[in-house]
């Protein structure tokens, strides 16, 4: 009897274990409840003591459904325009270990939300925090950044290229981590 | 206490009827509006009474039989006798084999028949050809005209000049839809990759119901489309006003409305024509207000309807892939005046 209950508690952690990958959040809170991100990219402040930015990890990188919708968007909303399909082109190339603002998910957010000079424009209020962060969870995939499990398993256009799931973990080079730490 | 159970009982009959496919209303398989339906319920008649006969005769003699073996007072069986042949036996057994394949095929024969019919190529001249593309989980419907710009697209209501053949070509986004519109012609499945055709033409003119007829996702069940059927002369002013560009605005608050689309989220994925936004991820708003439902027939276009809609989706239609758009009152306001403009 007390064996049987073993068991089933230790199925059930087990079967826990896998949801967050599969979990799906349709509606996220009003913006009031959300926290400012500021995130910076460089050490400049202004003032005399700044305020430590602790990056936040993102959630999304552990859900393979928000990974996959961050794929979607990714077409969507035309990042594949200039970026292609990580190849790069017009713009960076994304699905290498080269990162010039940084290769966290805070950097990436804040790229994509503040733009950046010679070309990428800011999506701030155009495209909703949450599906900003689906697509920095889509877009660190693509050179191996995140876990195998929640990588996108295939590729949904014409390339030649191994899919996310199989691209080798790249060490990223350029800005990385903390900018105040790395001073 | 009586004649409120009766009433109550009349009442929910009443629903009942209503709900059902024999009360005449703009979703129903037995009220046909176009030839093709007419075909389908012809032959939904001829099964249903070769059904009804074979279930009225099964139990006639289901019931002679129990009838007949009913022993009246106990006394011992009779031994059953053999009879080597039996030729009534036979010839009831044979006979009723023979009439149950002989009804499948004759089935069989009138549904490929129906299907013949309702399929049926036209060699007529003056088609109208309109390109359904099934989203997850709303209809894009297109005019497609030589002509770019004469091309009309909207969303989920197929507007047809009553007596006139239209072609139908189907496409899809995402997965497997399927194009139902019980009054008008049987489904087609929309699939993605390969695109096919069908054809139909409406004899009254009216609005008919449509719906999805293949599981297609979680609002599977609120992926509705509507068949306006039209006189031809008011057909071709819906036409032309559609082939119109959006209207420009005319007051403050319409032209703060066109500021606040530009600038929030509804740019990334929606059109409307004469302005910056020209993504093909969601429904064309070029001419919105001339529509009677949002949101694939879930909601009528009203400015409260709207509002909640926009405001958060989520809440009205889970899992829809259009996303909450928080925005101050003022600017929402505006936007719907805005929306409401586009005629």
């Amino acid at each position: 009897m007390r064996f049987c209950l073993f068991t089933m508690l230790l199925s059930l952690t087990v079967l826990l274990c896998g949801c967050s990958r599969e979990q799906r959040t349709f509606r996220n809170p009003p913006p009031a409840e959300q926290t400012l991100n500021t995130i910076q990219v460089s050490g400049l402040n202004p003032g005399a003591n700044p305020i430590a930015t602790p990056v936040p990890p993102n959630a999304y990188e552990e859900s393979a459904y928000a990974t996959a919708e961050g794929q979607k968007l990714f077409d969507q909303y035309n990042c594949s325009g200039c970026h292609f399909h990580g190849g790069g082109g017009i713009g960076p190339p994304l699905m290498d270990n080269n990162w010039i603002y940084g290769s966290e998910p805070g950097n990436i957010f804040a790229t994509i939300m503040q733009g950046r000079p010679n070309g990428m424009p800011s999506f701030r209020n155009r495209i909703p925090e949450s599906q900003a962060w689906e697509i920095v969870a889509y877009v660190r995939s693509l050179s191996g950044l995140l876990p195998k499990d929640v990588s996108p398993g295939r590729s949904d256009d014409m390339g030649g290229y191994p899919p996310p799931q199989s691209m080798s973990k790249q060490t990223p080079i350029g800005i990385t981590g903390n900018p105040e730490q790395s001073k | 206490m009586f004649a409120s159970v009766l009433s109550t009982m009349g009442s929910v009959l009443v629903a009942l009827y209503q709900a059902s496919p024999l009360s005449p209303g703009g979703h129903s398989a037995l009220h046909p509006s176009a030839p093709q339906a007419a075909h389908i319920e012809w032959l939904y008649w001829v099964i249903f009474w070769i059904c009804f006969s074979a279930f009225v005769l099964t139990f006639a003699v289901f019931t002679r039989g129990s009838a007949r073996t009913y022993i009246s007072q106990p006394e011992p069986l009779p031994p059953i006798k053999e009879h080597p042949n039996d030729s009534k036996a036979v010839w009831y057994v044979g006979g009723a084999i023979a009439v149950t394949v002989l009804s499948l095929f004759a089935v069989l024969f009138m549904s490929v028949i129906t299907g013949k019919q309702v399929e049926g190529a036209t060699a007529e001249k003056n088609v109208l050809t309109i390109q359904i593309t099934g989203h997850q989980w709303w209809w894009e419907i297109q005019y497609p005209n030589s002509q770019a710009y004469q091309t009309i697209t909207t969303a989920n209501e197929i507007h047809v000049p009553a007596g006139r053949r239209v072609i139908i070509l189907t496409k899809s986004a995402d997965v497997i839809h399927s194009f139902w519109a019980p009054s008008i012609t049987g489904k087609r499945d929309v699939i993605p990759g390969p695109s096919s055709a069908f054809s139909f033409e409406v004899d009254k003119p009216g609005i008919y119901h449509g719906q999805c007829a293949e599981f297609c996702g979680l609002q599977h069940a609120h992926m509705g489309f509507s068949v306006i059927a039209e006189p031809e002369d008011q057909f071709e002013a819906w036409e032309k006003e559609q082939i119109a560009p959006a209207r420009d605005p005319t007051t403050p608050d319409q032209l703060r409305g066109r500021q606040v689309f530009l600038t929030h989220a509804c740019v990334m994925c929606h059109t409307i024509r004469g302005t910056d936004a020209g993504s093909r991820v969601g429904p064309d708003l070029t001419h919105i207000a001339s529509r009677k439902m949002i949101a694939a027939e879930t909601l009528p276009n009203t400015r409260g309807d709207l509002a909640g809609w926009i405001s958060d989706p989520q809440v009205i239609k889970p899992g829809t892939l259009m996303v909450p758009n928080p925005m101050q009152p003022d600017d929402l306001q505006a936007l719907i005046t805005y929306l409401g403009s586009l005629q």
